[in-house]
């Protein structure tokens, strides 16, 4: 509702604040965006149907939307229990655990895509012994989705954690002075509760999974039709200097992401019914 | 159902919350632990429900040693300060909660379940708001659904920890007399921590006063407001006036020439403008504060520099017609003297 009344705010009004934020998006989001939707209407309906689902693109689709849900579900679980070990626990060196599960935020995403390749490559740490069970992690798509995992890991950490510190341990007391057994609290008392903030952190874990280049080409071998990601394939159509094709993909990128993220938004609404 | 406390013990590092704690609590009793904070009486509670272990000592219910239960095996309802209501649920489906994680084989219907949580909301009077979620409910609502929830179990005992601390004055008032209504009803051992005296007065059966994990005095709540155990309770149970003094006349229990403090509560002071008999002490008007239907007079006894309360009704404060820096004559209607603890 549009505010009417003078005054009845701390915070200058909804008129001016609503006017910045409209030019800051449109600055930094939508003039970008829509300009990528101009370039690639250079190209006619045909070619762009062509060039959106050549075989090769298909396949990339399928592994970095794939590989980004993948790795969203691998961090809603284990991210969640990372933050409730922060949130519940005192043990030493806790502060250092909270301090590292920023580090992806930090680090270089190359830096990070070539730490990872080089640990879980054949001859690597962890490569080494998951080798001879037959395990390859580097340079196949298993690799695409351990480096989407470790750059989205803070991102259901950060958002669940707020939410955990607000469930009081009362309410878990209460759930077993009425009968309630271990599983049945955290189902149906905990787990709805951190539903809303989990979503949220899925939705961000998946949303940087799709965008992330620089971690997954070091560590991904990048083969056609197998552990190619999309936005690899945008960089190689603009070295070859077809910017039409690379914004071609690039857009269908953009609404599939958008749709997505949508969807998901109006879920995790949809689970915060009772706050309203 | 009755509940003994046999020698309980609770420490907490250094500091031991409860010290050999023994108490017996009759069936179908309203009890209230009452006590300042750090006294052991939420400690007591938590360990009555077994939401905390204790260090030493048997809780028996029934005379059933139940020390090694677990909370769920001890039917125990539990209310908390704080409410601690489910918010992702509706008000139904809050009370309804007991009867939903019963195993399959104990488990009512979903009629059965909607007939007890219709009934209990109905005890609670807010049948009205069963498709609410909490976070639409008042304090004083949210605290009667928590009520309702306890009960929907049927616990043998209910426990109340600060069940009215997170409400204003007037809710308060109100849900205390409520709960006293409805224990009248349905008979459940009740225990009820509180810090306020009032509530424990008004509505309980029985008060048990703590202080520094050790019990002070237990008793109706005539007994502990007009035979205190010791100046712990009595000044715990209204404002009281100190006077020093030393023992003139001894009566076999203590000897004469003994220090000794008087105690007199502030409404048992009163203020004349003529001495009547030589009990009197002159002393001058200080201040004087008007508390609604109460009127509080401080006043400086004469020579001492020792301040006094007197706590008047507005018709009698009315009729003295009282001035400020008025000289006047001050006579305590009640006196309790107490050498080192021993009250004479």
């Amino acid at each position: 509702m549009i505010q009417r009344k003078k005054h009845n705010n701390v915070l200058p009004g909804f008129g001016p604040s609503l006017g910045f934020t409209i030019f800051y998006l449109s600055v930094i989001v939508l003039i970008p965006l829509s300009a990528l939707v101009f370039r690639a209407a250079g190209l006619t309906w045909g070619e762009f149907i062509d060039t959106v689902t050549a075989p090769r693109v298909l396949a990339s689709y399928k592994v970095t939307f794939g590989s980004a849900i993948i790795a969203a579900c691998i961090n809603s679980v284990f991210g969640v229990i990372v933050a409730w070990v922060l949130v519940r626990y005192r043990f030493p060196g806790r502060r250092i655990v909270d301090a590292l599960v920023d580090l992806p935020f930090a680090l270089p995403t190359a830096v990070a895509g070539i730490t990872l390749a080089t640990i879980y490559s054949p001859n690597g740490w962890i490569g080494k012994i998951l080798e001879p069970h037959g395990i390859k992690i580097a340079f196949t798509p298993l690799g695409i989705i351990l480096a989407m995992t470790f750059i989205g890991l803070p991102f259901v950490v950060r958002t669940v954690q707020p939410v955990i510190e607000e469930i009081e341990v009362e309410l878990e007391e209460a759930a077993v002075c009425l009968g309630a057994n271990r599983l049945q609290t955290i189902l149906r008392v905990i787990v709805p509760l951190l539903l809303p903030s989990v979503i949220t952190g899925f939705a961000l874990s998946f949303a940087r999974g799709v965008g992330e280049y620089g971690s997954i080409i070091f560590i991904a071998g990048n083969m056609p039709m197998v552990s190619e990601i999309t936005p690899l394939l945008i960089i190689t159509k603009l070295e070859q200097f077809d910017y039409r094709g690379a914004t071609a993909i690039a857009c269908v990128m953009l609404l599939a992401s958008f749709s997505m993220l949508l969807v998901i938004n109006l879920l995790q609404r949809w689970t915060r019914r009772f706050a309203e | 159902m009755s509940i003994e406390i046999e020698h309980v013990h609770k420490q907490f590092g250094t500091f031991a919350a409860l010290n050999d704690v023994s108490l017996t609590i009759p069936s179908g009793e309203l009890v209230a632990l009452l006590g300042p904070s750090g006294s052991g009486k939420t400690t007591l509670l938590r360990i009555i429900a077994g939401l905390e272990s204790s260090d030493g000592g048997r809780i028996l219910f029934n005379g059933t040693d139940t020390t090694e239960s677990h909370v769920r095996e001890r039917k125990v309802g539990f209310v908390f300060q704080h409410y601690a209501l489910f918010r992702h649920m509706t008000v139904f489906e809050n009370v309804a909660f007991g009867l939903r994680v019963r195993p399959r084989a104990t488990r009512p219907s979903n009629s059965e379940i909607k007939a007890k949580v219709t009934e209990l909301l109905r005890l609670v009077q807010l049948e009205v708001l069963a498709e609410r979620y909490p976070a639409q409910l008042s304090g004083g609502q949210r605290q009667r659904i928590a009520l309702a929830r306890a009960l929907a179990v049927e616990p043998q005992v209910l426990l109340l920890d600060e069940p009215f601390g997170a409400l204003d004055a007037q809710v308060r008032a109100e849900l205390r007399r409520w709960l006293r209504k409805l224990h009248d009803e349905i008979h459940i051992t009740s225990v009820f921590v509180t810090h306020d005296q009032e509530e424990a007065l008004e509505v309980a059966d029985r008060i048990v006063v703590m202080n520094k994990g050790k019990i002070e005095q237990s008793g109706t709540p005539d007994q502990v407001y007009e035979h205190p155990a010791n100046p712990f309770v009595l000044n715990f149970l209204g404002d009281v006036n100190l006077f020093h003094g030393r023992i003139l006349q001894a009566n076999g229990h203590v000897d004469t020439g003994e220090n000794a403090v008087s105690y007199v509560r502030s409404h048992d002071i009163e203020i004349e403008r003529t001495p009547l008999d030589s009990t009197a002490l002159q002393a001058v008007v200080k201040h004087i504060q008007k508390l609604g239907p109460s009127v509080r007079v401080t006043l400086d006894i004469a020579g001492n520099n020792d301040f006094v309360e007197a706590e008047l009704t507005r018709d009698v404060f009315h009729n003295l017609g009282l001035q400020h820096g008025e000289r006047v004559y001050v006579r305590p209607r009640q006196v309790r003297v107490f050498v080192e603890d021993y009250q004479i």
